[in-house]
């Protein structure tokens, strides 16, 4: 076994070379680069967690852009309802009124027609009696000889057609 | 048949040979021979810091090599979060490079070059190599726990809620299982690595010794041990992972006492 056999000759040599390379390794890489790569990997950690906070930054004042947003939305949507109920109460009042000045106006008009058709009618009756009381006059003086006055006739007329 | 016989000694890959005539280095008395094993710290130092290097555009935006030396400083980030805590971080340099020293060492020294020629070392399987990290780690631990909690980190030795009658034989227990971390440390890296090597060695000489001894021995003998070992060539680079892993997590569990002392 080398290692037992060559220990007297080999050991510091070995020990000695050991320590100058592995010191170089320790030194150079372990203490040189070693630091520098995981500088590199903590940058790209900041970077990437940076970058996160950042893009979720952004997306709650999109959130918050909208929700502003939504709430003027509902305040304009509100309004403009306001609004619209509003013209829609004026335009019913108005259209109310009208109605109500139209109806006044026919239930005038119609007044007035019913009140002429009604003196129509009685200067009619009252023609028709007239006419009705000669008539009766002229058929007793024709028929019976007898000459009947103009207030008895008009009597016997009257009575006849309050019967029918 | 002695003559036909192949020479494969499966301990012959853990020798130890200086290059390039540097066997007479000597720094303060001590021999430095500039050797195969040193060749291939160095290797993996180089190959370890051309990983890096991939590692270090910094883009936002990773590539693919960026993507894979990025992942596994975070595995090593995670792991000593998960089992110190936030104060973990600061051992992220020492337990990645420990980490990625072992791993590479592992699986450079699993390279098939022998097909070229060449023969990797693999340095982890020497205990006097595995045996200086553990004692590094040890030293960490040791260095933090004092210097965090002065002589108090001592009662890592009572485990909480111990009654009293009872300290003075958990204590022995406890501090014995403490000293023997760098050895457990050092040695499992060491025996996983050996064993490993021994192993696919045994087999080839298998392939080899039962090739040479006919087409029926090849076939019975020699064939099967060829597939073993390329299910055993599969599992060592497993191995590899996993001890590398396995030196990493200790580590970070020790420093953990040390740092968070019960």
């Amino acid at each position: 076994m080398p290692q037992i056999a060559q220990l007297a000759e080999t050991w510091s040599s070995q020990v000695f070379w050991l320590l100058v390379f592995f010191g170089v390794t320790f030194f150079v890489i372990g203490k040189g680069m070693v630091p520098k790569v995981m500088d590199t990997v903590a940058q790209r950690d900041g970077q990437i967690a940076a970058d996160l906070a950042a893009a979720k930054a952004a997306r709650d004042a999109a959130d918050e852009q909208e929700e502003a947003w939504r709430v003027k939305e509902n305040e304009n949507r509100a309004a403009a309802q306001a609004i619209v109920a509003k013209a829609k109460d004026d335009a019913a009042a108005k259209s109310a009124t009208k109605l109500k000045a139209a109806q006044t106006r026919l239930d005038k008009k119609l007044a007035e027609a019913e009140a002429r058709i009604a003196e129509a009618r009685t200067a009619a009756l009252t023609e028709v009696e007239a006419v009705a009381v000669e008539a009766a006059q002229d058929i007793v003086k024709t028929l019976a000889g007898v000459k009947v006055t103009k207030p008895v006739a008009t009597k016997a007329v009257k009575e006849q057609m309050a019967h029918g | 048949m002695a003559a036909e016989q192949a020479k494969v000694d499966p301990m012959y890959q853990f020798t130890i040979q200086p290059l390039g005539g540097s066997e007479g280095w000597e720094l303060a008395g001590y021999n430095i021979a500039f050797t195969n094993s040193a060749m291939w710290m160095l290797i993996t130092t180089v190959a370890l810091f051309a990983f890096m290097i991939g590692g270090m555009r910094r883009e936002l935006v990773p590539g693919r090599w960026q993507m894979m030396v990025e992942s596994f400083t975070g595995f090593i980030d995670n792991m000593l979060e998960a089992n110190i805590g936030k104060a973990g971080r600061k051992y992220v340099p020492y337990v990645f490079s420990l980490f990625m020293f072992i791993l590479f060492a592992n699986l450079l020294g699993l390279l098939p070059l022998g097909v070229f020629g060449v023969h990797p070392f693999t340095f982890t399987s020497h205990f006097t190599v595995t045996g200086v990290l553990a004692i590094i780690s040890f030293s960490i631990v040791l260095l933090v726990g004092f210097y965090k909690h002065g002589l108090h980190f001592f009662s890592l030795f009572v485990p909480e809620g111990t009654p009293l009658p009872m300290i003075p034989i958990l204590a022995p227990i406890e501090f014995i299982s403490f000293m023997v971390r760098p050895f457990s440390l050092g040695l499992r890296l060491f025996v996983a690595m050996m064993a490993g090597h021994v192993l696919l060695e045994v087999l080839s000489s298998f392939v080899i010794d039962g090739t040479n001894a006919g087409a029926t021995f090849g076939l019975v003998v020699g064939l099967p041990a060829f597939l073993l070992m390329i299910g055993i060539c599969a599992l060592e680079l497993l191995v590899a992972g996993i001890q590398a892993y396995v030196f990493a997590l200790l580590t970070s569990l020790y420093i953990n006492d040390a740092e968070n002392l019960h």
